[in-house]
């Protein structure tokens, strides 16, 4: 995984409460078998006018002009800060694929869905959880300046705006170590295979019907 | 010291290690798999040269691509029109193959929807933590288990190590009393209960579901309120064990037997929360309050008795919800009408994880039989959760009673609930449907989804539009 240290770039202000996957990357996308290529179709039916197919070209499909990735001033957007309950419905860890494909670097908002949440951690997206007040904030000097970049640093757990102002976060300690690192969680979750045998040594004796073989 | 919740026994009982930083180690049970969230699984563990930790505790199903027209099944795989889809489906084939991972294949009568599958297959047991890349895991908790959807990263970790890290949820509890009006169903009972906490009241939380309204409910109706537990943002839904939960285990083809069983039950009479457990927090219905529900919107919150009015965006006082809502009424088509009555349909959908068992297609042919669909619509589709189901209730003659009354009979899977097969919503369409999510575009691009009951599609079945069932039964 790519690790995630310190990143600058464009917030693009996407202002609608409970964005969920299936605005994020429609379900015709999830017939691919690839993590890659999403980015075209990221937020689909809210970035083009017509009804995107898989594995078509997207250059030259009408563009929906006030959907805000498709204004000039948002282009090259690497940090989206977005409103409540982002990424809610289903599980599909295409969303997160999307998002990072396109170029995004970090989600800002009140709060997340469980489940895109922790989906993000496992491609080196960092979302990150503002209050309402400070998000509202973001978004007003975000419309107010064009250009206007942030900078966040997940050691210090900082959002840094332009005015030199700073908005602390939280973060899982052991997310935050397997993103500043890039570690791979299923390797470090090997290194634990004698506990996981164990456990299973154990649990064999009071629930042997969880053992049994399956095929039938 | 408190007592501990169902949840709280669940996570103990699982917990392989717990670390310093509040992450934990919990141990995997049953994973299901589909077509969808699984190829770059399978993929990853292909590129690091890894094996499946524990083969036995896989069971794989392809549901959301394949086709429902008995014409396209006919020849199982092959017989997928969308080569895209069809490539999805054997790639799951190819890799449970090369894995050694039990699948019911297309052809299989055992296929179906995941969520209808593991339990009918007695896969899914109490006591057991069930994970599956599907978001409406959540279903399995109906047994007592422990369930939830994970993403495909997790998906694969689950392959290799037979774990996830985790941290510990909190615990609340929604507690529906007394005894629910007759066409009341489980459906109902839950939109209600996301109408009353919101989309996000359940994030952070596992939701454990009692009081006498859901211990009444049979299994079918307990996995559909456990199913739209992630609709109210929590990733787990709970329901205590008790006789019915037995009852419906008991013989299942995986359930264990002999001495095994007897040992299981005597450990599942403990998933239960104690009498002094504490949860952090707790959430009441009055079960005889509750009416038929049907949504008018693009979010499971958006939603509403029959008989109440459309809430209207300018009369909304929060910002953020006005918006939210004058964007749903455009998108839902909704200038100029008051009730539900005013939205004329176009289709209807009877199916899905949340409601496509014996038990919802029992209720939805009560409704239709000696009845005829309204000529407005376009169409009106049943489609069974698994074959076993479909094979059930054409047994019981349903398959008749519907198709007499002008709904089409399909083959078993996800189809209309999400519409990555070649059943969809046309621009602009309204949908009375038995699934999950009404999101923008859920159905098909432009699509206008109505959550409803199984007995509610069928009334709006008949009348063209919505009606309550009670009324309609009457005539």
């Amino acid at each position: 995984m790519r690790p995630f240290t310190k990143h600058t770039g464009i917030a693009a202000p996407l202002d609608l409460a409970n964005v969920d996957t299936d605005m994020i990357i429609p379900k015709q996308f999830l017939k691919s078998i690839k993590r890659t290529g999403f980015g075209k179709n990221l937020f689909d039916e809210l970035r083009y006018e017509d009804e995107g197919q898989p594995d078509q070209e997207c250059t030259g499909r009408p563009l929906r002009e006030d959907f805000v990735l498709n204004q000039e001033r948002y282009q090259g957007s690497s940090i989206l800060l977005a409103r409540k309950n982002f990424g809610c419905g289903s599980s599909r860890e295409h969303a997160p694929w999307a998002l990072d494909d396109y170029g995004m670097r970090s989600v800002i908002a009140p709060s997340f869905a469980d489940i895109f949440y922790n989906n993000c951690f496992k491609n080196g997206l960092l979302p990150i959880v503002l209050t309402e007040e400070e998000v509202d904030q973001l978004f007003k000097e975000v419309e107010a300046n064009p250009g206007y970049e942030l900078t966040i640093d997940l050691e210090a757990q900082k959002v840094i705006a332009p005015s030199g102002a700073e908005f602390s976060f939280e973060v899982d300690a052991f997310r935050k170590h397997c993103l500043l690192n890039g570690l791979d969680d299923i390797g470090l979750t090997l290194q634990e295979s004698d506990a996981i045998k164990a456990y299973e040594e154990k649990r064999i004796q009071t629930a042997p019907w969880l053992f049994e073989a399956r095929s039938l | 010291m408190a007592g501990k919740t169902l949840y709280d026994k669940l996570w103990d009982s699982h917990l392989v290690q717990q670390r310093d930083d509040g992450s934990a180690l919990i141990y995997i049970d049953l994973q299901l798999l589909h077509e969808v969230t699984s190829p770059q699984a399978f993929e990853g563990l292909r590129l690091h040269g890894r094996k499946p930790w524990r083969l036995t505790s896989s069971l794989a199903t392809p549901d959301h691509n394949v086709p429902t027209t008995v014409e396209e099944r006919k020849s199982g795989v092959n017989g997928i029109a969308d080569p895209v889809s069809k490539i999805q489906v054997t790639t799951l084939d190819d890799n449970c193959d090369e894995f050694g991972i039990t699948e019911f294949k297309m052809t299989d009568i055992r296929q179906g929807i995941v969520h209808v599958v593991g339990p009918e297959q007695g896969a899914t047991l109490p006591g057991m933590t069930v994970v599956c890349g599907d978001s409406h895991t959540s279903t399995h908790g109906a047994f007592g288990a422990l369930a939830h959807g994970i993403g495909t990263s997790e998906v694969e970790h689950v392959l290799a190590t037979q774990c996830l890290v985790q941290k510990k949820m909190k615990n609340m509890l929604v507690r529906v009393d007394g005894q629910l009006s007759p066409y009341v169903t489980a459906k109902d009972v839950v939109l209600a209960i996301i109408g009353e906490i919101g989309t996000a009241g359940g994030t952070g939380f596992a939701i454990e579901f009692g009081g006498e309204a859901i211990q009444s409910l049979s299994m079918e109706g307990r996995m559909t309120v456990c199913n739209m537990a992630i609709e109210a943002g929590a990733r787990v839904g709970l329901i205590a064990v008790d006789q019915t939960t037995i009852d419906y285990v008991a013989n299942r083809p995986y359930a264990p037997k002999g001495d095994h069983w007897d040992m299981a039950v005597e450990a599942w009479s403990d998933l239960v929360s104690d009498a002094d457990a504490q949860f952090d927090e707790v959430v009441v219905l009055n079960g005889a309050d509750i009416k038929p529900q049907v949504t008018w919107g693009t979010s499971p919150e958006m939603v509403i008795a029959i008989d109440q009015d459309i809430p209207r965006p300018e009369d909304q006082t929060d910002a953020v919800t006005r918006e939210g809502y004058a964007r749903a009424w455009k998108y839902m088509g909704l200038e100029g009408k008051k009730t539900l009555a005013d939205i004329t349909l176009d289709r209807v959908f009877i199916g899905s994880c949340t409601n496509s068992r014996i038990e919802d297609l029992r209720s939805a042919a009560e409704v239709v039989k000696g009845r005829k669909v309204a000529e407005s619509l376009k169409q009106a589709i049943v489609v069974p959760g698994s074959g076993l189901v479909k094979a059930q209730a054409e047994e019981e003659g349903l398959d008749k009673i519907f198709t007499e009354a002008g709904l089409e009979w399909r083959e078993p899977g996800c189809s209309m609930c999400l519409a990555m097969n070649a059943d969809k919503l046309g621009q602009g369409e309204h949908c009375a449907s038995t699934s999950n999510r009404n999101f923008e575009g859920r159905q098909g691009f432009g699509g206008r989804t109505h959550l409803v009951s199984p007995a509610m599609a069928a009334a709006a079945a008949i009348a063209g539009h919505f009606v309550d069932v009670n009324e309609l039964v009457k005539h």
